[in-house]
């Protein structure tokens, strides 16, 4: 009996499409983007289905992005394109072209936490840590909608992103404090 | 002197690199030259491994293949008994079995090559159930397929059904559940015979790779060096399987000469690692028209899987617990772990505890109905006082009260003002029912019996020449805050400032073995251990002259500075003793299982949706004594945690099984809980302090993980309590579609 090799193969959402199968060799599909990651530009060579939470880790080098699930599911990649949250894992790079992306790296300025990550530290929003870089970029994309919050709206606002650790309890703490700051 | 640090929220520690996304997991690592690696598994559940055959089209030459001939020592993983193999040689066991390693330097390629790999296999009959196992359909470990058995017994079991008003008797049963940490598994090699083994990667355990990598390479301890890296959660899925991925990125790495990074994705963590064993229980008891329970006689089974890895101390701990915390003058509980061709079941937060206590708790409601009292005044008559004791005969000597815990979780949970507005709205409304239940419960803290003494722990500090102080211990940071709990009580042992102490990151080349990073023993154990160990450096300096009794920071900096000018450095180690008059017996399963327990109530609140037979959790209260409480938002944060994974445990998470093989295999179908179905968890503590932890604590890690599934299940029997109804009640995961047959079938629904 002959049998193929284990783990079914990662297949897309409605199952009949294999994902990622080396984009890099078939040169003859290339395109170019363009597209500025946190304030600066970037120019990148890639084949049409090339995800853009692979562009931005693998060749920009930004490991702020993580990898949870790659099936849009958990958010750990979340980032936000032209100022709106969007799982990095569902969106081609060549979708990108010519927008601007934000990642975790990018909030910052100067050495100066952005509230959102000052809410997290503060509040203990975070414990592994693994889905806080895309956990901080949903909420400020939540905060850019709904700069206010109640309690249910930011449980429901930020259903998108899983979390393992915290419960959610300090997370929705974490955005209210927050929410304050950047109100104040 | 400062003031105390002990019970302060202090930050995270490693807050800042984790809000900034500078925090390096294993996968944000790379080296120069690096391959990737991937694992070939078994398609099927058990057959015989005949070839392999590699298919057109890959430039085979161009990738490292690594089959069990590669293996340079022992082809085992080391862990209790030694059966279960790095890679199949020709029996395979159980889907997803790891066969053979390819590794390229294109990781798209290898996906490729991955799939152009075929096996040939003879298949063999595979089992599945408990059943099965135990009626040995086939035979497919050792002698019997069992893995381990303990028997307990207390008192005279047998004469007290003569006596008894009523027997009781129910069956329970639990599924397997996902540890789900949120960062894959994942780990880098270097290897070579010059350097001999070096890993980087996501886990909580480091020596055990340690050990691992030294039977599979026959290389001398001092040749292996096992560094990990931030680390994404583990919950006890990154307690054992490690050592295995650690092999794997190894050997590809031996053979290729070069790095080789391993990192799974989501599909194949999910289906190929372990999960939480899955159990059956069979209770019987007596009890008397008072309501007094009399005997109880526990026989409790739990599915290991293919090998055998740690389902003995699964069971150890499942079997010690499942008396819970009451008086019984009699009690028998047999247990055993059995094989199956599932993969391997492993280590999950509360190891074996929420099984057998998901059963106790839900046959004491059972019990209370049949007797006619309500289910917290059969508890009040049958909890443990001190001075009493438990399952092992060890005799309880901390002043629990639990009668006054149970009172306040009810009190704050409004317990019986909600049972009687909700038995008003549930015989009003026509599509919800609302109910609300507790569980009450304890968990023993530490390795059971004389684990500890076996492990014998050892942590390290040591000074630099600007006077902070280095925390040198085995023990990860995977989300739970040891780092940051470590530091306080450092900083307060020394009477430093918090920004002053620094944790090592765990590397085995520069920390000593303080023992595995589970048991909920990080703070209690090895936290004591760093309590004495910074004690003993401040007594170093002091005893030198170096050091008043008062000082300030800069006075303790320049007393390091001139020790180490003195010495050449500035250590000091501690070891693990056990606290007096510990006995355990692990042949009778008689004594002192574990140091301490923390002891817990949980009130949950419950809506059934009677259209779609959804259970949604309203409100949630966690009460427990845990000792002295280090830090009350970590803390509360290992509880609110601990619950929502239980409440997934309960309702949500159903893994599905097909042939031995998980089939819904990635977060799109198998589903556990978001921001939107967790109610906000009210989490209060009580601190009895407990002598032998650091200022007084406890362990609280896995706590949260046994309360919750029977508390929700005890809420929904309140919400549409109705005959023949409960059996189903006495399964989690209770899924809608269990519900709706349970109350369709029962009665219906009104
Ligand atoms: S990795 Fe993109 S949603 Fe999980
Ligand atoms: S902090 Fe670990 S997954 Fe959210």
């Amino acid at each position: 009996m002959r049998l193929a090799g284990g783990v079914l193969p990662k297949v897309c959402m409605c199952g009949t499409h294999i994902l990622s199968l080396h984009p890099q060799r078939k040169e003859e599909q290339r395109v170019k983007i363009s597209l500025s990651i946190n304030g600066t530009q970037h120019e990148a060579d890639i084949e049409p289905r090339f995800l853009l939470v692979h562009l931005i880790r693998d060749v920009i080098g930004l490991t702020g992005t993580h990898i949870g699930c790659e099936t849009s599911i958990c958010g750990a990649c979340t980032v936000l394109l032209d100022g709106k949250p969007v799982k990095s894992c569902a969106v081609l790079a060549v979708q990108a072209n010519g927008g601007q992306v934000t990642t975790i790296e990018g909030l910052a300025k100067d050495g100066q936490l952005h509230p959102m990550q000052e809410a997290f530290w503060e509040c203990h929003g975070l414990q592994c840590g693994y889905c806080t870089p895309g956990m901080i970029m949903a909420a400020c994309g939540l905060l850019k909608e709904t700069p206010n919050p109640s309690e249910e709206e930011i449980r429901h606002g930020l259903e998108g992103n899983i979390c393992r650790c915290t419960g959610y309890q300090h997370i929705v703490d974490a955005v209210k404090y927050a929410a304050d700051k950047m109100v104040a | 002197m400062k003031q105390s640090l002990i019970g302060q929220p202090a930050h995270r520690k490693e807050g800042r690199d984790k809000v900034t996304g500078q925090a390096r997991y294993v996968d944000d690592l790379t080296f120069p030259d690096m391959l990737h690696g991937v694992t070939v598994r078994s398609p099927i559940a058990r057959g015989q491994l005949r070839g392999v055959q590699f298919g057109e089209g890959i430039p085979w030459h161009e990738f490292t293949i690594v089959t069990a001939k590669d293996v340079p020592g022992a082809n085992c993983v080391a862990l209790i008994l030694e059966d279960q193999p790095y890679l199949v040689s020709d029996t395979i066991n159980h889907p997803e079995e790891p066969i053979l390693l390819l590794a390229h330097a294109d990781k798209y390629l290898l996906e490729e090559a991955r799939r152009a790999i075929t096996f040939e296999i003879e298949p063999l009959p595979a089992i599945f159930s408990i059943e099965d196992s135990l009626n040995r359909k086939e035979l497919i470990w050792g002698e019997d397929n069992t893995f381990k058995s303990f028997l307990i017994e207390k008192g005279d079991v047998n004469a007290a059904w003569a006596h008894a008003d009523f027997i009781v008797e129910g069956e329970y049963e639990t599924g397997a559940q996902e540890q789900l940490y949120i960062e894959p598994n994942g780990m880098i090699a270097i290897a070579n015979r010059e350097e001999g083994v070096t890993v980087w990667g996501s886990m909580q355990c480091p020596y055990y790779v340690h050990k691992a990598l030294i039977k599979l390479f026959d290389l001398p301890p001092k040749k292996i060096r096992v560094v990990q890296a931030v680390t994404g959660g583990g919950f006890g899925g990154k307690e054992e399987y490690p050592s295995m991925i650690a092999g794997h990125a190894a050997l590809l790495a031996w053979k290729a000469g070069k790095p080789v990074k391993l990192i799974y994705d989501r599909a194949e963590d999910m289906a190929a690692t372990t999960k939480r064993h899955p159990s059956k229980t069979r209770i019987r008891t007596a009890v008397g028209k008072d309501g007094k329970l009399l005997a109880t006689e526990i026989d409790f089974t739990i599915d290991g899987g293919a090998y055998a890895t740690l389902s003995s101390v699964v069971l150890s701990r499942g079997t010690i617990h499942a008396a819970g915390p009451y008086n019984w003058p009699a009690v028998r509980v047999r247990s055993r772990a059995v094989a199956t061709n599932h993969p391997p079941h492993g280590a999950f937060r509360g190891f074996g505890a929420p099984q057998s206590i998901f059963a106790m708790e839900r046959h004491l409601n059972k019990v209370a109905q049949t007797v006619g009292l309500s289910p917290e005044e059969l508890r009040r008559r049958n909890f443990l006082q001190p001075g009493e004791t438990t399952s092992t005969g060890q005799v309880i000597n901390e002043k629990i009260d639990l009668s006054s815990l149970l009172d306040r979780a009810l009190k704050l949970s409004d317990y019986q003002t909600k049972k009687t507005r909700f038995a008003e709205f549930n015989a009003s409304s026509s599509t919800e029912r609302k109910g609300i239940g507790f569980a009450t419960f304890m968990h023993g803290a530490g390795f059971t019996g004389s684990g500890e003494v076996y492990l014998s722990s050892v942590v390290g500090v040591e000074a630099t020449e600007t006077g902070k102080v280095r925390v040198l211990t085995s023990n990860t940071e995977i989300g739970q805050g040891s780092f940051t709990i470590f530091s306080q009580i450092a900083a307060d042992a020394l009477g430093i400032d918090f920004s002053q102490i620094e944790i090592a990151q765990p590397d085995t080349a520069n920390v000593p073995n303080s023992g595995p990073t589970v048991a909920s023993r990080t703070t209690m154990i090895v936290g004591k251990l760093v309590e004495s160990a910074a004690l003993g450096l401040r007594q170093t300096l002091v005893a030198g002259g170096l050091l008043g009794e008062r000082y300030s920071a800069d006075e303790f900096a320049e007393a390091c500075r001139q020790h180490i000018a003195q010495h050449g450095a500035l250590k000091s180690f501690s070891k693990y003793e056990p606290p007096p008059g510990v006995h355990w017996d692990d042949e009778k399963y008689q004594g002192e299982a574990y140091g301490t327990y923390a002891w817990a109530v949980y009130v949950a609140e419950v809506t059934v949706d009677l259209t779609t037979y959804e259970t949604r959790v309203d409100d949630f209260v966690a009460l427990q004594e845990v000792g002295k409480v280090i830090n009350p938002v970590l803390a509360a944060g290992q509880i609110e945690g601990g619950v929502a994974q239980a409440i997934g445990y309960a309702l949500y998470e159903n893994v599905v099984w097909r042939e031995g093989r998980m089939v819904n295999n990635q977060m799109t179908n198998y589903i556990m809980p978001t921001s939107a179905d967790v109610p906000p968890i009210r989490v209060y503590f009580e601190e009895l302090p407990y002598a032998y932890g650091p200022s007084g604590a406890k362990g609280i890690g896995e706590l949260p993980m046994d309360g919750p599934a029977p508390a929700i299940l005890n809420a929904i029997e309140d919400a549409i309590g109705q005959p023949g109804i409960q059996t189903f009640l006495g399964q989690i995961p209770l899924m809608p579609e269990t519900l709706m047959k349970a109350m369709t079938a029962g009665g219906g629904n009104d």
